[in-house]
């Protein structure tokens, strides 16, 4: 299987990189690099969306907040004022929920993180066919106006409201047990673990959408990004695949919030900022746009370069600079350049 | 009738593009429209295919109304078509050009597309092959694999018409089959559209090269600003006084 060798590729970079940072006694690169396996989940779904369907969306941090900020005030924030609501005492019934104590060892009610990661989920799905079913019908810049106006809202959202934390954001998010064993969680001693959990998380959804976009509903949403309306004429239901598109994307966005934010115990604003819908929009322009592994490998590297701090305070600039960069002199994208002139030199030598 | 159009109408604004427009196609039989520039040929194709809706009017195919559908909802009851201006998708090649015809006739979705499944791939080897097969037939199955939309415009022509094929249609709709082609190639072009139509596929065309439209068609229907002027066989048209009237006698000056 040719389409699947540069899965194999990964796996045992995952292996590498882990391997090298015990050996180099560097496993602090661990929790950059855990994170960045979070992000990547967010850059290849929008890269599906933007590079395959040809739909942009400059709202993607909104989904990821959406999953993030919700788990996030599901497993953290005292429910007990609402133990008597019906969805509540629903959830109790099915052992949803936990009691605990809080810092002054007053009883408090939160609900269990599968459930929480599952109604965060729910929720994303709902908004994102909300969203979804009136935005697409823009195209163009229209399309990216309308996302970024919902992007602006779940900001805005969530700085309003007391209950998401304000300014501050929702810290003291405990950790997310999957299995016995292992959860999810910034714990010292599950580094490897939780490096192991991202990545591996990376690799499943890799080859799931490197499956869908060699398949005949992958075909189609190229088709579309090419020429929509005689796709239409061709008997694909073109609303309804962009739409589809759009709530994958828009869960994979959804579950790296969820994760990111057991992993970092919190989450903040910035993460629903307008500045990292950008940024995920650049990274996949310089990926090559309908480029999956394009778009994984230079999110890697720069996501991982921005956690270490490399960019410093211009972190956001040096992402809205790339994207203007690559818009002007490399729409194919960073790789698809070097590549492609890295070809011809080895031909050019060969004649 | 596979085609039944009755009192169709198309306003664009201020102009009447179609205008009480009515005819049927009988299946097995290749139909012709003509006319001159503007007389409201391919909005016609784009009323029955479902780009457009109709102002009013009904549209019949194999008795059930479709006038008003999404154009991919005519599609799957069996009508393809063609493009004046080529729409062929950049950045597939031919083949992948081809396959995305296959669609409506395959049923992957998302979820199993995602976990390829064994029966999905069994499809897409279907689909792959049946594909393959149809620019074999168009003689240009050395070019699969080169994207489609740097062709050569005849080459380009014949993987839309493949596409088209590929959906196995009870109705193609053709739009210029032989426009920017050579008096060759038009030839070679006519050749295939009655190949196709005795594979049992019924042709409803639109054409401007006369020779051809009188060579291969059993029936015209001529539109003159959006209206209907003559309708029969290709003897019958050749004889219309209204029809010479409008091809040969107008004022170029008016226009």
């Amino acid at each position: 299987m040719k389409r699947h060798l540069p899965l194999i590729l990964l796996i045992l970079a995952v292996i590498v990189v882990q391997l090298l940072t015990r050996w180099t006694d560097t496993a602090f690169y661990l929790t950059p690099l855990t994170m960045t396996g979070y992000y990547s989940l967010v850059i290849v779904g929008l890269c599906l969306l933007m590079g395959y369907a040809g739909q942009i969306s400059l709202g993607h941090a909104g989904f990821f907040a959406i999953g993030g900020y919700l788990s996030a005030m599901l497993t953290t924030k005292d429910l007990m004022p609402l133990k008597e609501t019906l969805l509540l005492g629903l959830c109790d019934k099915l052992g949803l929920l936990v009691q605990g104590q809080d810092m002054l060892g007053v009883a408090s009610l939160q609900m269990q993180p599968w459930a929480a990661c599952g109604f965060a989920i729910l929720a994303t799905i709902i908004v994102a066919y909300a969203i979804g079913i009136p935005v697409l019908k823009l195209k163009g810049h229209y399309l990216a106006m309308a996302t970024l106006g919902f992007g602006i809202i779940v900001y805005r959202l969530a700085l309003a409201f007391p209950l998401f934390g304000e300014a501050d954001g929702i810290s003291g998010v405990p950790g997310f047990p999957l299995l016995p064993g292992l959860a999810v969680s910034g714990d010292f001693n599950s580094r490897v673990s939780n490096y192991y959990l991202a990545w591996g998380m990376v690799a499943l959804v890799m080859w799931l959408l490197v499956n869908l976009i060699h398949s005949r509903v992958g075909r189609a949403l190229r088709a579309i990004h090419g020429a929509e309306g005689a796709t239409n004429a061709m008997g694909v239901d073109t609303a309804r695949y962009k739409l589809n598109t759009f709530v994958i994307s828009a869960v994979l966005a959804s579950i790296a919030g969820i994760f990111l934010t057991h992993y970092n115990g919190g989450i903040g604003p910035s993460e629903a900022g307008i500045m990292k819908s950008v940024r995920y929009v650049a990274i996949v322009a310089i990926g090559g746009m309908a480029n999956l592994w394009g778009a994984l490998v230079m999110g890697a590297v720069l996501n991982i370069m921005s956690l270490r701090g490399m960019f410093g305070s211009y972190d956001d600039a040096v992402f809205g600079g790339i994207l203007i960069v690559i818009m002007l002199f490399a729409p194919q994208g960073l790789l698809g350049i070097s590549l492609s002139a890295t070809f011809k030199r080895i031909f050019r030598r060969g004649e | 009738m596979l085609l039944d159009i009755k009192n169709l109408y198309r306003r664009f604004g201020g102009l009447q593009a179609v205008s009480d427009v009515s005819f049927s196609v009988r299946p097995g039989m290749i139909k012709a429209v003509i006319g001159p520039n503007g007389a409201g040929k391919t909005t016609l194709f784009n009323l029955i295919t479902g780009t457009l809706p109709p102002s009013s009017g009904v549209i019949h195919f194999k008795g059930q109304p479709i006038h008003g559908l999404a154009p991919y909802r005519i599609a799957r009851q069996g009508v393809a078509r063609t493009y004046q201006n080529i729409k062929l998708y950049p950045g597939m090649t031919a083949l992948e050009n081809v396959m995305v015809g296959r669609h409506c006739r395959s049923r992957a979705g998302f979820l199993s597309g995602m976990l390829s499944l064994l029966w999905t791939r069994k499809e897409e080897k279907a689909i792959r092959e049946k594909c393959l097969e149809l620019l074999g037939l168009l003689d240009i199955a050395d070019l699969a694999e080169v994207e489609a939309t740097s062709l050569a415009f005849g080459q380009q022509r014949a993987v839309e018409l493949a596409r088209a094929l590929a959906m196995e249609p009870e109705l193609l709709l053709l739009d210029e089959p032989a426009a920017g082609l050579n008096i060759y190639e038009t030839a070679e072009v006519a050749r295939l559209i009655t190949k196709i139509n005795a594979q049992g596929i019924t042709v409803l065309l639109v054409e401007h090269d006369m020779s051809l439209v009188m060579d291969i068609s059993h029936e015209i229907v001529v539109l003159s600003f959006g209206e209907k002027i003559a309708e029969g066989t290709p003897s019958e048209i050749q004889h219309n006084k209204e029809v010479i009237r409008i091809y040969l006698g107008e004022d170029d000056a008016e226009d």
